[in-house]
């Protein structure tokens, strides 16, 4: 007997590259300049990718999709996943999601989410540009599901549940939830596969359908409305059928008053050499202002 | 009403340090407001627990005390926390931005659809009128936070929709005891009101958690280890540095991946926050998911063969050399002058 099948959707975001701040980065002023960072596949989305594919080898029968909201260009990601193992994709885009704090946005993705109706969703802990590992605790009380944080590894999965093992900050645990439930997978959790040039030389021609109107003479764009395993699912705000109070900057509760950027500038150090003068010195000043001792 | 919630947590059934420091912030707050701190506990075998959230200025302890509390799960604290907020309607609810509050606190602002400002790193009270309407608002709580990764300070603000709840991390806010104790006045939370029997679904079949031994966000002065200690074994010498200095040990996370020491003692953006009287950082290079957790430190003090190391941008001292060369130097020159 054919067991059901476990559709599985990893939620990932396309974020600037903030951990490598380059000097090209940096403005005259010395803050960062955001939009000349790379675009990256945020990296515990890579954890949590990894784990879904790892999740769909103990099952057998099942897929993995990649869910994302934001512009265009967010494609990019879907197209990665697909290269690393994940069966597609789909995009979340339009300007009524502009401004979205993590509500509006878990708000968007859940409405989005109704609709695939997945048996498990993957999450990454955070994101590295907005910081808050809120998104996945959000997504997961919008749709009702419970939740298990911070998973490390997946201990068995059954018929109906998933036992999982979490990282805590001092420990582990391990826990049993009931499917369907929200994952949001760990830095600690293994690192995603790599591309795989077989994967790559299939999918490189998948794209979405603004991307095939975009250069409707192109090859690929050819080859991507010939094969409906290379189109990429996209979805305006009206496809979801979302509450058009809770997208966006309308249903976000929390506002940005003021962003002001971190200077990087040099405090001027005392420099000190490793002659035995200055560090003795050091030491009786360190000693003398009751900084030591 | 429009009172200030902590929630409180607990770690092998004593008050976490993260919850005391809320409730030092939190009684600030409430002071400013002139309205009441109300702590909220929820977990088993509570009684007396009320004494010492006293002690840091909670007006009200409000307790669920149950044993399907305790260890910590997802939704019965989301039901109970929602529950107790809507019928107590606080301004502010504020959470540790630990593993428990980084997991249930979203889950919460969700459920009541009010706004959660993540990691604070300062929490103020003040005016705010709408760049667009222009509508005022007085007495709005600051919550400011860095994002991109350390490279901005935001300042948000949740304008309609309460309460202005925040999460803040471990160790970034000072704690300390009220001028006098206040009532901690006990209420009972009446939760069967509010948990139903699919809370429950989540089983927790195992936990190991390692009993807190190493204090680093206690110490007041701090010898910080980097890759640039080369070994573990020559790691020991940061040891030796902080046992003469009575210092505690940090690391950096390379440090701490090349397995020269502990996670414990990881100090950064995915470490712990301290800060110190004086920091000294040992071939520590200076990232900026290093800093962010130490950049608070009174003093710092930079040991690093290359002067151009980012570390030094903010050091007070920065001493071009070897640790091999420098330590050994340290350590006889603290022992000459000391007494
Ligand atoms: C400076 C600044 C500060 C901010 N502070 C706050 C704040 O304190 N509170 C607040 O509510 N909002 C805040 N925001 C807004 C917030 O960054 C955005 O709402 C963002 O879209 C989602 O939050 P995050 O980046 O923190 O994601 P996280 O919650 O850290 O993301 C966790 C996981 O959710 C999934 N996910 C997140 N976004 C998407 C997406 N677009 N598509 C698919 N999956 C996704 C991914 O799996 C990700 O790993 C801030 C924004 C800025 C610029
Ligand atoms: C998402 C994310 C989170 C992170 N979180 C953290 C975190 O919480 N904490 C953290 O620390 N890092 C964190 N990192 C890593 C961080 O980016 C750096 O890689 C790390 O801090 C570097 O550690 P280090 O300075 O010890 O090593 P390196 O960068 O390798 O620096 C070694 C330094 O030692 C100097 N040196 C070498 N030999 C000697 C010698 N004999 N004497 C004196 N000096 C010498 C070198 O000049 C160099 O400056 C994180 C990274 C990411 C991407």
């Amino acid at each position: 007997m054919m067991k059901k099948q476990l559709n599985i959707v990893v939620l990932a975001k396309q974020v600037p590259d903030t951990r490598n701040v380059g000097k090209d980065a940096m403005t005259p002023e010395g803050t960062v300049n955001r939009s000349a960072l790379p675009a990256i596949f945020n990296p515990e989305d890579l954890n949590a990718l990894e784990m879904a594919l790892h999740i769909r080898e103990l099952a057998g029968n099942a897929t993995v999709r990649v869910l994302t909201m934001g512009p265009a260009r967010a494609a990019d990601i879907i197209r990665d996943a697909m290269f690393r193992g994940a069966d597609g994709g789909y995009l979340l885009s339009g300007r009524e999601f502009a401004g979205s704090d993590t509500l509006a946005t878990s708000y968007a993705l859940s409405c989005a989410l109704r609709k695939i109706q997945p048996d498990l969703i993957v999450a990454g802990r955070q994101a590295i540009d907005g910081d808050t590992a809120q998104v996945g605790p959000q997504v997961a009380e919008k749709l009702g599901l419970p939740q298990v944080t911070y998973a490390e590894e997946i201990v068995e999965l059954k018929e109906k549940s998933i036992v999982v093992k979490r990282r805590l900050d001092h420990g582990t645990e391990v826990v049993e939830s009931p499917l369907p439930m929200v994952l949001t997978v760990n830095a600690s959790a293994p690192e995603c596969r790599p591309k795989n040039a077989k994967r790559v030389m299939k999918y490189k021609f998948a794209l979405t359908p603004s991307e095939i109107a975009a250069a409707p003479d192109t090859e690929a764009a050819r080859r991507a409305t010939e094969k409906e395993y290379l189109q990429i699912t996209e979805w305006a705000a009206a496809d979801v059928n979302p509450d058009p109070q809770q997208l966006g900057l309308a249903g976000s509760p929390t506002k940005v008053k003021k962003i002001e950027n971190v200077v990087f500038q040099a405090k001027e150090a005392k420099k000190l050499t490793a002659a035995d003068c200055d560090i003795a010195d050091l030491m009786v000043e360190l000693i003398a202002s009751h900084t030591l001792g | 009403m429009n009172n200030v919630f902590v929630y409180i947590e607990l770690e092998n059934g004593a008050v976490a340090d993260v919850s005391l420091e809320l409730l030092t912030k939190g009684r600030e707050l409430a002071d400013t407001l002139k309205v009441k701190l109300e702590a909220v506990v929820i977990g088993e075998n509570l009684a007396g627990i009320e004494k010492e959230l006293a002690k840091y200025g909670a007006d009200t302890v409000w307790v669920a005390d149950d044993k399907i509390f305790a260890p910590f799960r997802t939704l019965p604290h989301t039901a109970v926390m929602c529950g107790l907020i809507e019928q107590e309607k606080p301004q502010i609810a504020l959470f540790g931005a630990t593993p428990v509050g980084r997991d249930f606190a979203p889950r919460v602002s969700s459920a009541l659809h009010s706004g959660l400002t993540a990691d604070c790193t300062q929490l103020v009270i003040g005016d705010h009128a709408d760049p667009k309407t222009g509508k005022g608002y007085t007495n709005l709580l600051y919550q400011i936070r860095p994002a991109f990764g350390g490279n901005i300070i935001a300042t948000i603000v949740n304008p309609d929709h309460r309460p202005q709840m925040a999460t803040v991390r471990e160790g970034v806010m000072r704690k300390e005891e009220a001028a006098k104790p206040h009532a901690g006045e006990v209420r009972k939370i009446d939760w069967q009101k509010f948990v139903k029997d699919t809370d429950l679904a989540v089983k927790i079949i195992d936990r190991q958690i390692e009993e807190r031994k190493i204090n680093i966000k206690g110490a007041s002065v701090i010898v910080a280890g980097g890759y640039g200690m080369g070994s573990k074994e020559n790691f020991q010498l940061v040891h030796e540095l902080a046992e003469v200095l009575g210092a505690e040990v940090g690391a950096s996370r390379a440090a701490v991946d090349a397995g020269f020491t502990d996670h414990a003692r990881q100090i950064g953006q995915t470490g712990v926050t301290v800060r110190p009287k004086l920091y000294i950082a040992c071939g520590i290079s200076g990232q900026i998911q290093h800093t962010a957790g130490m950049d608070q430190s009174s003093m710092i003090i930079s040991i690093n063969t290359d002067p151009e190391a980012p570390i030094n941008k903010i050091a007070d001292y920065a001493i071009t050399g070897d640790v091999n060369d420098v330590i050994p130097k340290m350590i006889k020159y603290y022992k000459q002058n000391s007494k």
